[in-house]
């Protein structure tokens, strides 16, 4: 792997809906047709009842922070020039949990319990990452 | 101690002993390969329980190598009729020991040699947070937001205990402290240099909240244990430890979004079985090893097995509680935090557990100890492994 390029998601077929729907602005999330259970992250199959009848719901990209650290040391190269930085576990209105790092925030304007809500980071012409903000940070 | 009268043992219990236990020695270390230090424990061990080499006929071994157990038996000369390669991470050789006394008891096998080494610091591979695959679940959904190490993980359970319980830092340092004094009793300890709560709280910070010393060293080593039949180990020299319960389980791999509560962990379902099993309460076990990644999975791990309530664990090791000289003996050998650490602790928390019921252990030794519980978790609190042992 390159020295300065960050670990890059590489999209599965059961994925790739989330991944285009990131590159359009969209947050999508897997609904299972049977047993009507929100999914993260995306797979083939629901592990709740095993059904394959899977559905792609935009979210409402609203969410609670449940959990976040503050890195100050990167373990890889291409996150040396972000430090500090942070790493949070975001909880959506609709139940699952997802990474952030919330672009914008200072460390110390985050707290577990903060309101965010979706944003984008364009990595390359291939991916686009979900991220959060802050929403006290008067964030567009 | 057990009321043998009420209670009916499963299938397993008491049934097999750990008879010997052994090192490699971790001074004389460098240049060596892992597998080459895997297998000077394996022949410590081996001596330690004076049996004969050809009395091997299952090789358990987890290392980075996905052939662990091949490679090893090939190199020792032994032609096992059972083997495993199980890897859970930290916990896997505790995992081995439920594996080798169910196939023992099943008549499968009657001596297991269980043996695991690495040299990650040699090797200079801890840490950097690469190698998964992009198309995983960790390399699409953590990786590219800069949650790499375990650190990283177990920084955010930390954070959300703290949160959810008042958990702070200061009992934190605790666990590291009081692990740093059984450090100072045992020769072989890595780290021995005294340690206060304010050493470990001025400690660089790596991922908040967890400080450099919150977190277990970076080392070579290798450590190997030899089971059979408690029936066989009555017969050799060694003071007779036997398996009394044995409990593994896993709730998930990694993903740190995904786990429902993350101040626990399934370590409270692994510790009522091996609790079950045994037939004993967590306030009669005699001196605890858990394996101490971080501080944090200490205090977690104190609160899932039962020894103090959810929540309970900040204050539980305060006043140096788990030290020497305190109520709890914990991670007695001076633990993955100033022991020793070559990435999965678990062998290690085998070696010590036996050498304190067999009274082996000198200055740090904890008097009248009967029973013990080792426990580890791994893969980032993904597994867990937890096995009571008894002074037979």
């Amino acid at each position: 792997m390159e020295e300065g390029v960050r670990p890059l998601p590489r999209p599965t077929p059961e994925t790739l809906p989330y991944w285009e729907g990131a590159r359009a602005g969209r947050l999508r999330l897997q609904r299972c047709g049977q047993c009507a259970a929100w999914l993260f992250y995306p797979r083939s199959h629901c592990p709740h009842c095993l059904s394959d009848r899977l559905t792609w719901v935009d979210s409402a990209g609203e969410g609670v922070i449940y959990t976040y650290s503050v890195h100050y040391r990167a373990a890889h190269p291409a996150f040396k020039a972000a430090l500090p930085y942070v790493v949070a576990v975001v909880e959506l209105s609709e139940g699952v949990r997802l990474l952030a790092n919330l672009p914008g925030a200072r460390p110390e304007q985050v707290y577990i319990g903060a309101p965010v809500r979706v944003c984008f980071e364009r990595l390359n012409d291939e991916i686009t990452l979900p991220q959060f903000q802050l929403q006290s940070d008067g964030g567009e | 101690m057990r009321d043998s009268s009420s209670h009916v043992p499963p299938a397993i219990s008491g049934r097999v002993a750990i008879a010997g236990v052994g090192e490699a020695d971790r001074s004389q270390a460098a240049g060596k390969t892992a597998l080459h230090l895997q297998v000077e424990a394996a022949v410590a061990a081996i001596r330690d329980a004076g049996i004969e080499k050809g009395e091997i006929d299952a090789v358990f071994a987890h290392t980075g190598d996905r052939f662990s157990s091949m490679l090893l038996a090939e190199y020792l000369g032994i032609q096992p009729r059972y083997t495993d390669t199980t890897n859970i991470g930290g916990p896997s050789s505790l995992s081995h020991v439920l594996h080798a006394a169910a196939a023992i008891h099943a008549g499968l096998c009657h001596t297991a040699l269980i043996a695991y080494g690495s040299t990650q610091a040699s090797d200079r591979s801890r840490g950097l947070g690469i190698p998964d695959d992009p198309r995983s679940p960790r390399g699409q959904f953590e990786l590219p937001y800069g949650l790499l190490t375990p650190l990283g993980t177990y920084a955010l359970a930390a954070q959300r205990h703290m949160h959810q319980y008042g958990t702070t830092l200061e009992q934190l340092a605790e666990v590291a402290v009081a692990t740093r004094r059984w450090a100072q009793l045992n020769p072989q300890a890595a780290r021995r240099e005294p340690l206060t709560l304010a050493d470990v709280m001025a400690s660089p910070p790596i991922a908040s909240p967890l400080r450099l010393l919150d977190c277990c060293l970076v080392t070579d080593g290798a450590a190997a244990v030899v089971v059979t039949t408690a029936q066989r180990a009555r017969r050799l020299a060694r003071p007779v430890v036997t398996v009394l319960g044995a409990a593994e389980g896993h709730t998930h791999h990694y993903f740190a979004p995904g786990v429902p509560d993350m101040t626990r962990t399934g370590a409270v379902e692994t510790g009522a079985r091996a609790f079950a099993m045994a037939g004993v309460r967590p306030g009669e076990i005699d001196v605890v090893q858990i394996y101490d990644a971080f501080t944090i999975a200490v205090i977690i791990a104190l609160e899932d097995l039962g020894f103090c309530g959810r929540g309970e664990g900040g204050p539980f090791v305060a006043r140096q509680r788990t030290a020497p000289g305190g109520d709890f003996p914990l991670n007695t050998s001076g633990g993955g935090l100033s022991y020793c650490h070559p990435g999965m602790f678990g062998t290690f928390l085998l070696l010590e557990a036996v050498r304190q019921l067999r009274g082996e252990c000198g200055d740090r030794q904890v008097a009248g100890a009967r029973l013990a519980l080792c426990h580890g978790t791994g893969a980032v609190l993904s597994s867990q492994a937890t096995l009571i042992l008894g002074r037979d």
